[in-house]
């Protein structure tokens, strides 16, 4: 949607500011010593170690990895929000991410009786209930059927569940980081139900995992159709077994709870179960006692990923303030980013492509010379929605909800270049 | 945007079971109802339309392709997953339990998690009390003060309880324990039986408790094409730190900035 030619500098420009960057940079250096610090053995004028030898030949890593480097790229997880790992959840750094893509090995999990491990071969999924013919698809099947690509985001309704009283965990790992994006490739719900053909009276979905929480949700019939995925690989290859390896449910824009992992078992009904998953958990508890059911959509959400809490800033001058913006309702028009903690905004560039129900990667330039910023970021989408601030949504919703908090993050940004999350009021 | 309501039905016809749309099908059945001209001009048509069929092959109501992939799933198949139970008792397999059975099975399978009488032991899910907290600073969500249906209880048991050794149960078992849960939390007495028959008896506390999603009419105001941009709101200050709270794990990443 944003042509990056319009935010390029004049020609005349560009010498001038990367002279007063350049300027400041090296005020930087001299400060930070040893943020800049390295082995003189490798740098110029001698020759570093990685010129002289041979390194590693080709097919000694036959799954490529990450560089030893990048060690501290991983998931996290917090151990006292849960009973046990096995019915737990590990958070995406996307503090160390940019673009809208999560590498697969980074994407959070949430599992609710560990990872299960299925063998292709006994792979199966069943189609039943108001149909006119019950059907039983092995993997191959699957695999042979008509497939799309799609790439959605999908944010697990309790992401930033433990922020609605306020401040609480120190970085976007663990504010926000139960969202991925990844790309899909898998069958449309809609080509499914029409091999098994659709009885008049069907009006949901029940879909369920084969894992040992045997996860199920109800889903309206309509969704389903309009645009729900089987599918069975992400960014190319197959499923990770922590993402529902061979087979998982896509539900574009909706609570990632509903995108069924492992799933073995599509139900056709007239009404909604009312699982424990849809009542007892992911219903909104209000203030006045009463829950809000079936409350699908992900509203408009954004995070300023860099900087933050576990990326802080190392230099003065010239910034590049990062982050990462998605709706559940349709495509991401806008972001807004303040540095004065929501009295003044200004409108971020959206760089690379804007999907439906996709993450969107926003970048604001600007310079910072110590001054204290309160950093916040808010998302718009094309059906009008603005990203409400913390207070608004709890003025609404209370603070016991726990489920659904899409309010506007505050970053402080000290004169140290520390980050810290912060509640404004 | 998608809504909760009015589900857009006209877009399920080309997965309904029901008679094909095909127009061509449509003209020659009612092809001897003409007379005359009428019927000359009908048939023409449904000429013209067959010939024209292809290209309406790919409008959006043509019939749904059948791949020939993938196989019948037996009545056995089926049996052996489809576990799920409704509010309204469909699923609920034959059997019975006891309050007095389900207090034996709950005590050996179940109360080293849930705690003896339901309280939980450690961070495992709380079963029983919390009623009349809803509205409170302190909500507890139990099976007698949140859960609206039996049906919840009793198909989440059945399918991932107890953790770790899930479906290991016998639909005795099943309808025993879910009773003597339902007993820890007051909703029917000493003597009551779980079985199909009885399952419309029991009425659950928070039955009641909950609503569509409404978020498009309570939460109007955050639709908004043009937000603010200017002078927002006044002073703004910092009411709470998630530092001081200090609950964030550590890791060995350096956090500090490098600006002195």
């Amino acid at each position: 949607m944003t042509d990056s030619n319009d935010d390029a500098p004049k020609p005349e420009t560009t010498s001038r500011r990367r002279f007063l960057a350049g300027a400041a940079t090296l005020g930087g250096l001299a400060a930070a010593g040893a943020a800049q610090a390295g082995n003189p053995k490798n740098l110029p004028p001698n020759v570093a170690d990685w010129s002289k030898h041979l390194g590693d030949g080709v097919a000694v890593r036959p799954y490529g990895h990450p560089s030893k480097f990048e060690k501290d790229v991983i998931r996290r997880d917090v151990q006292w929000l849960t009973a046990s790992r096995e019915s737990s959840v590990s958070f995406t750094p996307l503090h160390e991410l940019d673009g809208i893509i999560t590498p697969n090995g980074l994407c959070f999990e949430r599992h609710h009786a560990g990872i299960a491990e299925i063998d292709p071969d006994d792979y199966r999924l069943i189609i039943h209930g108001l149909v006119d013919r019950p059907l039983i698809f092995t993997l191959d099947d699957l695999k042979r059927l008509p497939r799309v690509n799609r790439i959605y985001f999908l944010e697990c309704a309790a992401n930033s569940g433990m922020e609605w009283r306020g401040a609480q965990l120190n970085g976007c790992q663990y504010t926000h980081g139960m969202v991925h994006c990844v790309q899909y490739t898998g069958v449309p719900v809609k080509v499914l139900l029409e091999q098994a053909g659709v009885k008049p009276a069907g009006k949901w979905l029940l879909v369920e995992g084969g894992d040992a929480a045997a996860m199920n949700r109800s889903v309206p019939l309509a969704k389903a159709l309009d645009d729900c995925l089987v599918a069975y690989r992400q960014n190319g290859e197959m499923l990770r077994p922590e993402q529902g390896y061979p087979v998982r449910l896509v539900v574009p824009g909706w609570e990632g709870n509903m995108w069924i992992k492992w799933l073995r078992r599509i139900e056709v009904g007239d009404q909604p179960w009312y699982t424990r998953e849809e009542t007892s958990k992911y219903t909104d508890l209000l203030e006045n006692g009463k829950g809000r059911k079936f409350t699908f959509e992900m509203d408009a959400k954004s995070v300023i990923t860099s900087p933050s809490p576990q990326a802080p800033v190392k230099h003065k001058g010239f910034q590049v303030i990062s982050g990462l913006a998605w709706s559940g309702r349709g495509k991401v028009t806008r972001v807004d980013v303040s540095l004065d903690g929501g009295r003044n905004w200004r409108a971020a560039k959206i760089d690379g492509p804007v999907f439906d129900k996709c993450c969107v990667r926003f970048y604001a330039e600007t310079e910072w010379n110590g001054e204290p910023w309160l950093l916040q970021s808010r998302a718009m989408d094309d059906t009008g929605y603005v990203q409400p601030s913390k207070d608004d949504l709890r003025k609404i919703r209370g603070v016991n909800s726990i489920y659904h908090n899409n309010g506007i993050q505050t970053w402080a940004l000290k004169a140290s270049g520390e980050v810290e999350n912060v509640e404004v009021g | 945007m998608s809504r909760l309501v009015d589900w857009p039905v006209g877009k399920l016809t080309s997965v309904r079971s029901r008679e094909s749309g095909n127009p061509v099908l449509y003209f020659l059945a009612l092809g001897p109802r003409f007379r005359g001209d009428e019927r000359k001009f009908g048939f023409a048509l449904a000429v013209f339309l067959l010939l024209v069929s292809p290209a309406l092959a790919q409008d959006k109501k043509s019939p749904p392709r059948n791949y020939g992939i993938g196989q019948i799933a037996t009545p056995e198949q089926i049996a052996g997953w489809d576990i799920d139970v409704r509010p309204d008792g469909l699923g609920a397999p034959p059997g019975k339990g006891s309050v007095k059975d389900g207090e034996k099975v709950y005590v050996e399978r179940c109360a080293a998690c849930h705690g003896e009488f339901g309280e939980s032991a450690g961070r495992w899910p709380q079963l029983a009390q919390g009623k009349g907290t809803l509205a409170s600073h302190d909500p507890v969500k139990t099976v007698g003060s949140y859960f609206p249906y039996v049906s919840s209880v009793f198909d989440y048991i059945r399918r991932s309880m107890p953790f770790g050794d899930a479906q290991s149960l016998s639909n005795d078992e099943l309808y025993a324990v879910t009773a003597y849960v339902l007993n820890l939390n007051d909703i029917v007495d000493d003597t009551f039986v779980l079985s199909k028959e009885t399952w419309a008896q029991v009425k659950m506390p928070n039955r009641d408790g909950f609503y569509d999603d409404d978020r498009e009419k309570s939460e109007k105001a955050f639709w908004n094409s043009k937000p603010c941009m200017k002078d927002c709101r006044g002073p703004v200050k910092i009411t709470g730190h998630a530092a001081v709270i200090d609950v964030t794990p550590e890791d060995k990443t350096p956090r500090k900035g490098g600006v002195d």
